[in-house]
C-alpha cells in the first residue's frame, strides 16, 4: 500500500506540472495566436467602430433609454446590459418580483402600442446582454420611434423586415433582429437626430 | 410547442446516434492502446512525458493501485488550482487587478473543477483572471474529463478480461485520452467558435461608447479554447458568468447545436466503445437505447412546460410561452433542449436560466442529475453510473428467475452487487441530508433569492448538482458563502469519489471472475425486454427517493402557479 503511494509521487508532480504547461499555457497561447491571424474581427469581440471610437459589439447587446431607438429586452446584468457583469434575473414562476416587474413593463408597453405585447419585450434575458429581439418586438416600438424620428412607420416596418434574420436551414435559430445594428441602420435613415 | 422546435430535438437525436460509433470506434482505440493517426505527430510529446514522469505505461495495475494513483494525482491538481486561485493578485495577465479569491471560495472552486462538477459561486468575469481562467481552471476541464473516461476504461477491461489481476494503468490511460482525444478535438472545435464569434484573446477587456453615448466595458479573454473543452468534457464552468448563454460563449444557433452535441459526443461514443470492449456491440446499443429513451421522455416534458408558459404571466397580458432567462437566438426549443442535455450528462453549462424556467420545466433539469446523470452522462461518469444500475437491473431479474444473475459474460455476486449499492446510495444520502441541513440553519436560508417553495427548489437544485457534479445551478441562490462553500465542498467530493472508487472495486473484482459462457438461462441483456427492465430500475431506484423532496419545491411551485400566490 505505502509502496503504491510513494510511487504515485512523482508521476503526480510532473504530471501536473507537464499538463499545466500544454493546457493552461500552450493550448489557449496557440489558439490566440491561431485566431489573431485566421480570424481577427471575431477574436477580439466582434467589434463595431465609427473611425477610432468602438461602439460595441455586434454580438453584445446595449441599453437604449432614448425613445429614438429601438429598445432590446429588460437586462439583469449590473444596471442593464452591464456586459462585465453578465446574469439572468433568477426569479422564478411564482416570484412577485418577476410579476410586478413584468406588469410595469407590460404597462409601458402598451402606452406605445395597440399591438399585443410580445413576451421577449417584456422578458429579462438569460444573459442580461441578448443582441436581439423578435421581429414583433420590433414592430411593436415603430410607432414611437417614428413620431420621435418624423419618419413614416412603412419605412421603419421595411427595415426591420430587411434586419430580420431567419432560421438557418429552416430549423436552427428564432426569426430576430439584432438591436444595436437596426439602429444604426435606423440613424442611417435620416429624420431629426437621436440626440 | 413547433414543427421547427421537434424538428431541431429529432436531428439532434438523429446526429448523437450517428456519432456514437465513429466517436465509439476512435475510443476503442484509446482503450487497446492501439495507434490512431494523431500518435505520428503527438506519440513523442506521449513518449517524452512518461521518460520525464517516470511512468512505464505497460504496467499493469490491480484496482487499488490504479484507484490511490488517480486520487493522488487529483490531490496535486486540487491544490495547484487553489495556490494560482489564492495568489491571483500577484500572478501576471490580470490587467484589472482583480484581488485573489478567499481561502473558502478558492477551494471550493478547485474541488468543482477537479470532481468534473464546474459548480460556481463565483461570476468568471467578476472575479477570475485570464491566467485563472487558463491555468487553473482550463486543466482541469481536460484533465478530470481524461479521469472520467480513465475509469470508464478499468471497468470496461474488468468485463472483458478473464482471471485477471489488473485493469490498466492510469497514467496511460489519462495521457492517452488527453493527447489523442480532448487536446486535437478542443483545437479544431474552438476555431470553429471563433469563427463563429467566440472571443479568443489575451487582452481582458474593452471599452466602448454606445450610440446613447454611455460607456460599455466589455470582458473579453480567451475564451474560446476554455469554452471548447467545458463542453466535450462536460464540465460546464463558463468563462462567463451566463455560461453558454453569454453570445461570447454560444453566439448562434449553430454554436449552440453543436454546443449540445459536443456533450454528448463522448458519452454516447462510450457506450460503443463498452459493446466493443465486451465483445458484442448490442450490448452498447441496448445502453444507448434506455438512455436516450429517458432523455427523450424528460426533454418532452421540459420543452411542453417552457411552450405552455406561465398562467400568473399570461393573466398580466403576454400570451405564449416562458422567454424569462431565455435567450432570442435560440428561443424555447433550444433552451428546453439544451437544459435536458447538460443536466443528463453531468455538463452543467447552461444556455437559459433553468431558476426562471416554470416549475416543471425546472423539475426536469433537476430530476435528471438526481437519476445521476446516467443519461449519456458525462464522459466516462455517465457510462460507469449506468453500469451500476444495470448490474442492479440483472440481479434485480436474478431474484426474479431465482438464478444468479450474469451480466455480459460475467457472474455478478454479492460483492458487486453491495458495491454498486453503495455508490448509487450515497448520492441521494448527500442529496437529502445536506439541503436538509440548509433548509433550517439560518446561514442556509440566507441563501435562495426566491421565496416559497421555490426557494426551496434553490437549494435542493444546489445540492443535487454538486453531489451529482453537474455544475448547473437555479442561480439566484447566493452560493458564494463559506457555508455554502463548504458544505458544497463536501457534496462534490463525495459525489466523484465515493462513486469512482467502488467503480474501480468492481472493476477489479470483476476482472479476476472468469467469463461464463451464455446458456438459455441467461438473461439477454441486448432486446427491448432489458431496455424496459433498465428504465424501470433506473426512474425507480434512482427517482423515487427524490419524489418527497420535489413535492416541496418544484410540484408546490406548480400548484401555485396553477392557483396564483405569489411569494
Amino acid at each position: 500500500m505505502l509502496k503504491d503511494f510513494t510511487s504515485a509521487i512523482r508521476p503526480a508532480l510532473v504530471l501536473t506540472a507537464l499538463f499545466a504547461g500544454l493546457l493552461g499555457l500552450a493550448y489557449p497561447a496557440a489558439l490566440t495566436g491561431l485566431a489573431q491571424v485566421l480570424f481577427p474581427a471575431q477574436a477580439n469581440g466582434s467589434l463595431i467602430r465609427h473611425g477610432d471610437r468602438v461602439i460595441g459589439s455586434r454580438l453584445i447587446g446595449q441599453a437604449f433609454a432614448s425613445p429614438a431607438y429601438f429598445h432590446g429586452r429588460p437586462s439583469a446584468a449590473g444596471a442593464g446590459y452591464d456586459a462585465a457583469s453578465s446574469s439572468g434575473s433568477n426569479l422564478g414562476p411564482t416570484s412577485r418580483a418577476l410579476a410586478e416587474r413584468i406588469a410595469g413593463d407590460v404597462a409601458a408597453a402598451r402606452s406605445e402600442s395597440a399591438l399585443p405585447v410580445p413576451a421577449d419585450l417584456v422578458t429579462a434575458s438569460a444573459s442580461g446582454l441578448d443582441p436581439h429581439v423578435t421581429p414583433q418586438a420590433a414592430l411593436h416600438q415603430v410607432a414611437r420611434v417614428a413620431a420621435v424620428r418624423g419618419l413614416p412607420e412603412a419605412r421603419l416596418r421595411d427595415l426591420i423586415a430587411q434586419r430580420t434574420e431567419t432560421p438557418l436551414l429552416g430549423f436552427l435559430g428564432e426569426r430576430r433582429v439584432n438591436v444595436l445594428a437596426l439602429n444604426l441602420a435606423l440613424d442611417g435613415l435620416g429624420g431629426n437626430p437621436a440626440r | 410547442m413547433t414543427f421547427q422546435g421537434w424538428t431541431l430535438i429529432a436531428v439532434f437525436i438523429a446526429l448523437v446516434i450517428a456519432l456514437a460509433k465513429p466517436m465509439g470506434l476512435w475510443l476503442f482505440a484509446l482503450y487497446e492502446g492501439r495507434a490512431t493517426p494523431l500518435h505520428r505527430l503527438l506519440g513523442p510529446v506521449e513518449r517524452g512525458f512518461y521518460r520525464l514522469a517516470g511512468i512505464d505505461p505497460a504496467a499493469e495495475q490491480g484496482w487499488r493501485r490504479y484507484a490511490l494513483h488517480m486520487l493522488l494525482f487529483q490531490l496535486v491538481l486540487l491544490l495547484f488550482t487553489y495556490a494560482v486561485l489564492r495568489l491571483q493578485a500577484v500572478l501576471p495577465m490580470n490587467p484589472r487587478a482583480l484581488a485573489a479569491i478567499g481561502p473558502d471560495g478558492a477551494m471550493n472552486t478547485a474541488i468543482s473543477f477537479v470532481t468534473n462538477t464546474n459548480w460556481q459561486w463565483y461570476s468568471g468575469e467578476v472575479a477570475m483572471s485570464n491566467l485563472s481562467q487558463m491555468l487553473g481552471l482550463t486543466i482541469h476541464n481536460f484533465l478530470s474529463a481524461a479521469t472520467g473516461i480513465a475509469v470508464a476504461f478499468a471497468l470496461f477491461r474488468g468485463f472483458a478480461r478473464q482471471e485477471a489481476a489488473t485493469v490498466g494503468n492510469f497514467w496511460a490511460d489519462c495521457t492517452r485520452v488527453t493527447l489523442y482525444l480532448l487536446l486535437p478535438a478542443c483545437i479544431l472545435y474552438a476555431l470553429f467558435l471563433i469563427a463563429s464569434g467566440a472571443p479568443q484573446t489575451l487582452a481582458s477587456s474593452i471599452d466602448a461608447t454606445t450610440l446613447e453615448g454611455v460607456r460599455q466595458t466589455i470582458v473579453l479573454g480567451p475564451v474560446a479554447s476554455q469554452e471548447a473543452i467545458k463542453m466535450l468534457g462536460t464540465n460546464g464552468g463558463g468563462f462567463f458568468n451566463a455560461n453558454s448563454a453569454h453570445p461570447f460563449e454560444n453566439p448562434s444557433a449553430l454554436t449552440n447545436l453543436v454546443q449540445m452535441l459536443s456533450i454528448f459526443a463522448i458519452g454516447a461514443g462510450l457506450t460503443w466503445c463498452f459493446g466493443k470492449a465486451v465483445g458484442n456491440t448490442r450490448q452498447g446499443w441496448a445502453i444507448l437505447a434506455a438512455m436516450l429513451l429517458i432523455f427523450v421522455a424528460g426533454v418532452g416534458v421540459v420543452y411542453w412546460q417552457e411552450a405552455a408558459g406561465n398562467p400568473i404571466h399570461h393573466a398580466l397580458g403576454i400570451a405564449g410561452g416562458n422567454m424569462e432567462g431565455k435567450e432570442v437566438r435560440f428561443g424555447i426549443a433550444a433552451s428546453a433542449l439544451f437544459s435536458a442535455v447538460t443536466t443528463a450528462a453531468s455538463c452543467g453549462a447552461v444556455n437559459a436560466m433553468h431558476d426562471s424556467f416554470t416549475a416543471l420545466g425546472g423539475m426536469i433539469p433537476l430530476f435528471n442529475i438526481q437519476l445521476g446523470e446516467i443519461v449519456v452522462g458525462g464522459v466516462g461518469a455517465g457510462i460507469y453510473g449506468f453500469l451500476l444500475f444495470a448490474l442492479l437491473a440483472v440481479f434485480v431479474a436474478g431474484l426474479m428467475v431465482g438464478r444468479t444473475p450474469e451480466y455480459v459474460g460475467k457472474k455478478i455476486e454479492a460483492r458487486e452487487v453491495k458495491l454498486a449499492v453503495l455508490s448509487i446510495a450515497v448520492l441521494p444520502l448527500c442529496i437529502l441530508a445536506l439541503s436538509s441541513l440548509s433548509a433550517v440553519l439560518p446561514a442556509g436560508l440566507a441563501g435562495p433569492l426566491n421565496k416559497g417553495p421555490h426557494g426551496f427548489s434553490e437549494i435542493l437544485y444546489a445540492f443535487s448538482s454538486g453531489a451529482g457534479n453537474n455544475g448547473s445551478a437555479f442561480a439566484g441562490l447566493s452560493a458564494g458563502t463559506p457555508f455554502y462553500n463548504g458544505l458544497l465542498s463536501v457534496a462534490m467530493w463525495i459525489g466523484r469519489f465515493f462513486m469512482i472508487v467502488p467503480v474501480l472495486a468492481i472493476a477489479g473484482s470483476l476482472a479476476a471472475k472468469k467469463q461464463v459462457t451464455e446458456s438459455a438461462g441467461s438473461f439477454p441483456t441486448t432486446g427491448p425486454l432489458w431496455v424496459g427492465l433498465l428504465i424501470g430500475i433506473v426512474l425507480i431506484v434512482g427517482g423515487l427517493t427524490f419524489l418527497p423532496g420535489l413535492a416541496l419545491g418544484p410540484i408546490a411551485d406548480h400548484l401555485a402557479m396553477a392557483s396564483g400566490p405569489l411569494f
